[in-house]
């Protein structure tokens, strides 16, 4: 029997048009959100595992009300149950306080293993399973592609550009998995109907003994000094062959140091 | 009332929308140019639960309703016509009539791994020579001892000759009844029984990546128990299904008009003649619109009819709306891929581009389940009218 909460994050769709707020937060209302796609990848090798012997999915997300999608996405794909952290004080928070409200969240909850995807699809930074881990005391491996449990062993095989190392932990751990585990499960009718009837509990700080003072944009540890959208791309130089075009790809690459 | 979808049926659509997109837009292109039809595609439709969508769970179905079908319909089609017919024919014409008239016995031997998407199975109605006037079939069935001997040719059959397919439940004439009609039964022949051929595939216009052969039957043995059904009811019994076929092809069609839409918006606001974006055209901007307009009606008549199959409206109420949903849609999907072509311009004419997919797609939509002219004639009928 293994118990996984695996901790996702609702993220604006990549494929939108994303912009900032004033205060250099990510705008999070005026564009559609979805469970970041890395974090399926979570969600499916958590399913995966308690397939292949029993156990249950819990699936934990701390953000703001429509952030409960990313919940019963992961709801319809298989998992369990649901863990909502949403408080208004919450807004604004970087990695280091969400980590605490994450960790907070897990305490209260029983669990042999916390899973999440290798990072988030807006933020990027990948460090928040490395910061709940230090919160809880337990060890982390992160960027896993291949993940087995076999009673209280868990053990990860982590692929670098160099080597594979196979990594073995004991007890719980927190685990991070890349896009190379396998391509997570489409929801099926039969999912999404079943979802509906699945419990999906809403905690605020309170509920979790945070002070409010110690997330949300003002305590966070790193602050966005600005942000400016990428300029938009310029036209394309066409290199007219009279002859000489071979010359004058070879100018235009030496001149951007690619030869 | 409402005219919306359940938000479970919402969040499906995303799921279909997001399979569509990830599994099936990538590769459509060199399908359709190679004629090939993706296997490993269609059970992973399977797997997905889309092949058993209207099935009881206790024979492995997700237990969903008709609505749900159409919107997996719709959303594969928006992506790719073939791919939509793969599962509106596998659902419909494969698993329906074997849900709907076979024995406990069949049922098992042969749905399990239909709903599940491992296998497809076929329906043999139309011949050379009968298509709607299933009176003119020819193929013959006659029982010989415990076994039937069936003999025959079959055309224009969906899913009939994959490498997946199991069986065809093909219409044969087994005898003629008091008043001197023919008899139609319908026979289920497994796929390699001896004299049982599914031929070489058509070179189509559109759906390309559909399974569509003809078949004979020569001398072909089956089981007497492989009757579908009572015998003597076999038409009846496929005309009993075809409203829900209908509807599905309506659903079909709003995914095809919906797809011409989708293109022509991104098109038209992205293409630029005289320094400016097409789309700032009237031209080509109210053809957009009426692309909307298109979509928007199509789907709530569609959809409407949907809900009225689920609700168990009266029969002659849902044949109707399947047909007057089945008129408009298939037309106007043929109306909307002549407008996505000519917005796209000489882009509209090469294959690289997707409206020009559509556009040889599209025509079949007014032929099959009943052409427009038989829709006409049956909404006429609905109004009384002595049409013939």
């Amino acid at each position: 029997m293994t118990k996984i909460v695996v901790a996702v994050k609702y993220v604006p769709d990549a494929t939108a048009d994303r912009k900032f707020e004033s205060d250099d937060t990510v705008d999070r209302e005026n564009v559609d959100g979805l469970l970041s796609e890395l974090d399926e990848y979570a969600v499916e090798q958590a399913l995966q595992i308690v397939e292949e012997g029993e156990g249950e999915v819990t699936v934990l997300t701390v953000g703001p009300d429509d952030a409960a999608d990313a919940v019963r996405k992961a709801l319809q794909m298989g998992a369990d149950a649901g863990v909502h952290v949403n408080d208004e004080a919450i807004a604004g928070s970087d990695a280091i306080a969400t980590s605490l409200v994450l960790a907070k969240a897990i305490e209260k909850l029983e669990y042999d293993l916390v899973m999440f995807g290798m990072a988030s699809t807006d933020g990027s930074m990948g460090i928040v399973p490395t910061l709940v881990a230090e919160r809880l005391g337990l060890p982390a491996v992160t960027y896993g592609s291949e993940i087995t449990v076999d009673g209280s062993t868990v053990t990860i095989r982590r692929d670098g550009d160099a080597a594979s190392e196979t990594v073995t932990a004991e007890g719980k751990v927190v685990v991070s998995v890349t896009d190379q585990t396998g391509e997570p499960r489409y929801p099926s009718f039969k999912g999404i109907m079943a979802a509906k009837k699945k419990p999906v509990d809403e905690w605020s700080l309170a509920d979790l003994g945070v002070d409010a003072a110690q997330v949300g944009l003002d305590a966070s540890g790193t602050q966005v000094e600005s942000t400016a959208p990428r300029p938009p791309r310029t036209a394309g130089e066409i290199v007219t062959d009279e002859g000489d075009g071979g010359t004058k790809l070879a100018e235009f690459l030496a001149s951007k140091k690619f030869i | 009332m409402s005219f919306e979808l359940s938000a479970e049926h919402q969040a499906f659509r995303h799921a279909v929308r997001d399979f569509a997109e990830g599994e099936v837009a990538p590769h459509v292109a060199a399908w359709d140019k190679a004629h090939h039809f993706p296997v490993d595609v269609v059970q992973k439709m399977g797997e997905m639960g889309l092949f058993g969508l209207t099935a009881p769970e206790e024979l492995g179905g997700s237990g969903g309703d008709f609505t749900s079908l159409c919107v997996a319909i719709e959303e594969l089609g928006r992506v790719d016509q073939s791919i939509g017919i793969t599962l509106e024919a596998g659902v419909g014409l494969g698993i329906n009539p074997i849900l709907t008239f076979g024995t406990p016995e069949q049922q098992e031997r042969w749905l399990p791994d239909l709903v599940a998407g491992r296998r497809l199975a076929g329906f043999g109605l139309t011949e050379p020579g009968a298509g709607s006037d299933a009176g003119a079939t020819r193929t013959r069935a006659v029982l010989d001892g415990d076994e039937w001997v069936v003999d025959g040719a079959k055309q224009f059959i969906t899913n009939s000759g994959s490498e997946i397919t199991s069986l065809v439940t093909v219409t044969a004439r087994t005898g003629t009844d008091e008043r001197g009609r023919p008899e139609i039964s319908a026979i289920m022949v497994p796929a390699g029984t001896p004299g049982f051929t599914a031929e070489a595939p058509y070179d189509k216009l559109g759906w390309h990546i559909s399974d569509t052969h003809p078949l004979t039957l020569q001398d072909v043995r089956v089981p007497a128990d492989h009757l579908l059904g009572d015998r003597g009811r076999g038409y009846a019994q496929f005309l009993a299904t075809l409203d829900d076929g209908r509807i599905a092809i309506a659903a079909l069609a709003v995914g095809c008009v919906q797809a011409c839409l989708d293109l022509c918006v991104e098109y038209a606001g992205q293409r630029t003649t005289f320094g400016k974006p097409i789309g700032a055209k009237q031209g080509v901007a109210f053809q957009v619109a009426d692309l909307a307009v298109m979509a928007e009606v199509g789907r709530t008549m569609t959809y409407r009819a949907a809900a009225m199959k689920d609700a168990g409206a009266p029969v002659k109420e849902l044949k109707q709306a399947a047909s007057i949903a089945k008129l408009y849609t298939s037309e106007a999907a043929v109306t909307a891929t002549r407008i996505a072509t000519q917005v796209f311009g000489g882009y509209g004419f090469m294959e690289e581009y997707p409206v020009a997919r559509f556009y040889r797609d599209a025509k079949i939509l007014e032929i099959g389940e009943g052409t427009s002219e038989v829709q006409r004639m049956l909404i006429a009928r609905g109004l009384g009218l002595p049409v013939e």
